[in-house]
């Protein structure tokens, strides 16, 4: 992007108060320096309608396992052994590759006290990192980003959080600023550039509504991250040969927004469907391989361009299922869950929290023992450098994700 | 800075009342007084009309059938399964249903103030069910006691099937308590936080026990099940019932600002100004909760009209669609278009987010939000589809929500070109403006919009400069 035209198009964001030189150099130093390569990167993968994680991350050798799922259990034979009580599910064959490399960390029993089984509900739990007796109108990564907007006196821009989907989900969300939805950089860029949109981005409002300002506001940035996302991206395309699925191609936007150098911190992306209350298995295998497939191509892909030790991808779901199948060979909802780490630096010995209890269950759910906060703080503070207690309210012991 | 003229303030007060008003809606307003306008207005609301769109369904037949499910040889299966399939589909297309009746109140035809209010409580006592029947039921009760007293509408809506089954009272027992029903109750419809303990909560719980709904949707009290024993709320000491809950909570001035506060937000402004909310719980203590009285009051006063409340609302979807609606007194022909926009906006009737409402104000704004909102007007007109997609719930019983239709809209542009024939080409944007935005605009934006309207013949002059208008950020306040 030229001068002028940033200039022109942040005409509301400066609210005349900073010397334009000083502003510059902020906004040299935060998009165009090529010190953003080493910036540490997160990607979060929301696998929605809660997945069963005891089919995900199988306890092979549990008979309680065995008894109350006769039809829909892992056979063990055909289970991907991660050591003599569990292994994954063989759909996520990627997967086990990463992990037998070091590169991914699973963490068992992820949940947080008095679950909420409904999908709505524990996504909105999940996405604002509130306990269940609480309701918050802003998302953990949208309070990140005012975080940042609170500690650093360069700009912080929307597309530093990034979700790869048409409307914004509440995790990106913040008081101050919100994240950037697209589907990719060249729709976004093509409906900013509608002349009227963007002739009206370049306006000021006529008087001082504070809420016109603010609609003024999230028009300009929108106008001016649809481009620099859009020019950044021409930068680097990748060579790799992603699936055609919508998370392969999420992902492959993904990885070449982060070769080219753009400063975004958080990415976001979906996969929906796991939601398998009848006839399960085949349901769950097919989004599975989906998602490991993508996944596997994507750290293949970050690991040619030299990024992988950037990026860390998390991978959770709003709740995990009961531990006895129902009659229709599925699941119903349940509570804690595993969630994957993958990437970042190589693990030394493999990460891998115990596997569930199957003999101390609360009326037919696991029990928690990780809460999902701790895997956010843990995140916010060692991997994005950010304090995890202005986000998230209050501190959460750390986990090991890895090392 | 222009001045607030008398149509604005009159369209401020249409707005905020209702959803909105025609060019000769506000025109037969100007030449009378204000204070006949909000009394003829509000008079208009007098009446309720049930929603009777959903057929009766039997709730606990389907549970035998899902117990049966349970208990089946295989090859039954697949018959009850698809039984239970039509059932949810049928509820969900019922809630649609209901979806655009309401939205079509909203938009057209008389009780717009009555529907504004039923609105507002829907937020207020926001809940979920999938249970159609008990949605309309819930609807109904909220819109009989809208303008009535707020003890009446408490009352009725804490033994209501809808928010005792979706706060999950059914399950609330002498042996093992469900504190969810006590707590929200106490949180978020009438004390708000920081004003009881979570003593008062658990011991609160202890006489809702009991309080439980039938298959029909009617409140049941289930004495096996409720805890007659002494409880201790708000200080006191009793064998206390759930009735005697609801009227402590009344009995607490807190209610009195919690509900003050909250409709002082909604209807005049975000900010709080501390003089006015004392002035509206004064009025909603004097009345002994008269919600008529404190809206009447509200609306009657000088400092309503003040610059700084006009145009101090963020629209909010739905707000927005039925405002289209009724400035232009345009109709939906199809509604699956109505209803995805509402998705892609983030907010559908009968969908909150959870118990606390929908978040309001500048939350109703991000990027795609704002670009949807944008491109909306122009989609409209000219039936096309909207250009982004819903995101999937994960939940496998709500449809994929995949489809989408194009607008169908109809609209007597003639008609409402034939209000503004008295302006000339020059004049014509800006009485246009003047009619559909509540706040100044930039005169170099208004002569961008006037370089819209080139057509030579007058009503698709009219017609462009209308979509012009509509799609500017200034567009999205009132």
């Amino acid at each position: 992007m030229k001068r002028r035209e940033f200039l022109r198009n942040t005409t509301f964001t400066t609210a005349g108060s900073l010397l334009v030189p000083q502003f510059l150099k902020a906004y040299e130093t935060q998009y165009s320096a090529p010190s953003t390569l080493n910036e540490k990167v997160v990607v979060i993968i929301q696998l929605s309608g809660g997945n069963d994680g005891l089919n995900t991350v199988v306890p092979f050798r549990n008979d309680i396992y065995y008894r109350e799922r006769p039809s829909i259990a892992i056979k063990s034979t055909n289970v991907l052994r991660l050591n003599d009580d569990i292994g994954l599910n063989p759909a996520l064959e990627k997967i086990k590759e990463l992990y037998d490399n070091g590169l991914v960390s699973i963490i068992n029993n992820v949940g947080y006290p008095n679950p909420d089984r409904s999908h709505f509900r524990s996504m909105d739990i999940w996405q604002t990192g509130s306990s269940a007796s609480e309701y918050l109108s802003t998302g953990w990564i949208g309070r990140y980003l005012d975080a940042q907007c609170a500690g650093q006196s360069a700009k912080i821009a929307p597309h530093q959080a990034l979700e790869i989907d048409d409307t914004l989900s509440l995790a990106l969300k913040g008081k101050n600023l919100n994240g950037l939805a697209l589907q990719n950089p060249e729709k976004l860029f093509s409906q900013t550039q509608n002349g009227f949109v963007k002739a009206n981005s370049k306006l000021t409002p006529a008087d001082d509504h504070e809420n016109v300002a603010y609609l003024y506001k999230t028009l300009a940035e929108t106008v001016s991250s649809a481009e620099y996302v859009y020019n950044k991206a021409q930068i680097h395309k990748s060579s790799k040969l992603y699936p055609t699925t919508e998370l392969g191609k999420s992902l492959k936007t993904i990885a070449e927004l982060i070769t080219s150098g753009v400063s975004t911190r958080v990415y976001y992306v979906s996969l929906s469907g796991f939601d398998t209350h009848i006839r399960q298995n085949d349901q769950q295998d097919r989004l599975l391989r989906q998602y490991a497939e993508a996944v596997g191509v994507f750290v293949d892909d970050l690991k040619s361009n030299n990024r992988l030790d950037d990026v860390m991808v998390m991978t959770f779901s709003e709740f995990g299922r009961r531990v006895k199948q129902n009659a229709s060979n599925g699941t119903d909802h349940g509570t804690a869950n595993n969630v994957f780490v993958i990437g970042g630096p190589h693990r030394t010995k493999p990460v891998l929290s115990e596997a569930p209890d199957l003999t101390d269950l609360d009326n037919g759910d696991l029990k928690y023992k990780i809460d999902f906060r701790q895997i956010y703080s843990t995140l916010l503070d060692d991997w994005l450098k950010a304090d995890s207690r202005l986000v998230l309210g209050q501190a959460f012991e750390p986990v090991r994700l890895f090392g | 800075m222009e001045a607030n003229s008398h149509q604005r303030q009159l369209q401020h007060f249409f707005w905020r009342a209702g959803f909105g008003a025609s060019p000769d809606e506000v025109k037969a307003a100007l030449s009378a007084p204000r204070q006949r306008v909000i009394k003829d207005f509000i008079r208009d609301s007098k009446e309720v009309h049930d929603f009777n769109v959903v057929e009766p369904m039997p709730y606990f037949s389907l549970r035998n059938d899902k117990r049966d499910m349970n208990a089946s040889p295989t090859q039954e299966l697949d018959g009850i399964k698809d039984k239970l399939k039509a059932v949810a589909e049928e509820r969900r297309e019922s809630i649609g249903n209901l979806n655009d009746a309401w939205v079509a109140r909203m938009g057209q035809g008389t009780g717009a103030f009555r529907e504004k209010m039923t609105f507002f409580w829907h937020n207020h006592f926001a809940c979920r069910s999938r249970m159609a029947l008990f949605v309309q039921q819930q609807n109904n009760t909220l819109r009989r006691h809208a303008l009535g007293k707020f003890s009446d509408l408490l009352m009725a809506i804490s033994k209501d099937a809808a928010m005792l089954q979706f706060l999950n009272n059914q399950q609330n027992r002498k042996k093992s308590p469900n504190e969810n029903f006590a707590r929200e109750v106490m949180e978020l419809f009438t004390l708000g936080r920081g004003n009881y303990t979570e003593n008062d909560v658990k011991e609160a719980a202890r006489a809702f026990t009991g309080w439980g709904f039938n298959g029909s949707g009617e409140f049941v009290f289930r004495p096996l099940f409720h805890d007659e024993g002494s409880k201790t709320i708000f200080g006191k000491t009793g064998n206390f019932t759930g009735e005697d809950v609801v009227d402590m909570l009344l009995a607490n001035p807190k209610t009195a600002q919690f509900i003050s506060t909250k409709l002082y937000r909604y209807f005049v402004n975000q900010k709080v100004n501390p003089e006015h909310v004392e002035a509206l719980k004064n009025r909603f203590l004097r009345t002994d909760g008269d919600i008529l009285e404190v809206m009447e009051y509200v609306f009657t006063q000088d400092w309503f009209y003040d610059s700084a409340n006009i145009g101090a609302q963020i629209k909010s979807p739905v707000e927005l669609l039925a405002g289209m609606q009724r400035t232009l007194q345009m109709d939906f022909v199809d509604k699956t278009p109505v209803l995805y926009a509402q998705k892609l906006l983030g907010q559908t009737l009968f969908n909150p987010p959870n118990v606390a409402g929908w978040p309001s104000g500048t939350a109703w704004i991000d990027s795609s939000s704002l670009l949807t909102r944008m491109q909306l007007p122009k989609v409209l007109f000219r039936n096309e589809m909207l250009a982004a997609s819903v995101k999937e719930s994960g939940d496998a019983n709500e449809e994929t929500v995949k489809r989408k239709n194009k607008f169908e809209v109809t609209m007597n542009w003639e008609k409402f070109a034939s209000f503004f024939a008295s302006f000339s080409e020059q004049d014509l944007t800006e009485a246009l403006a003047s009619h559909l935005i509540q706040v100044p605009i930039n005169s170099s934006l208004l002569k961008q919009i006037d370089k819209q309207g080139n057509a030579s013949g007058r009503v698709e002059r009219i017609k462009q400069l209308t979509v012009a208008l509509m799609s500017i950020p200034e567009y999205q306040v009132c």
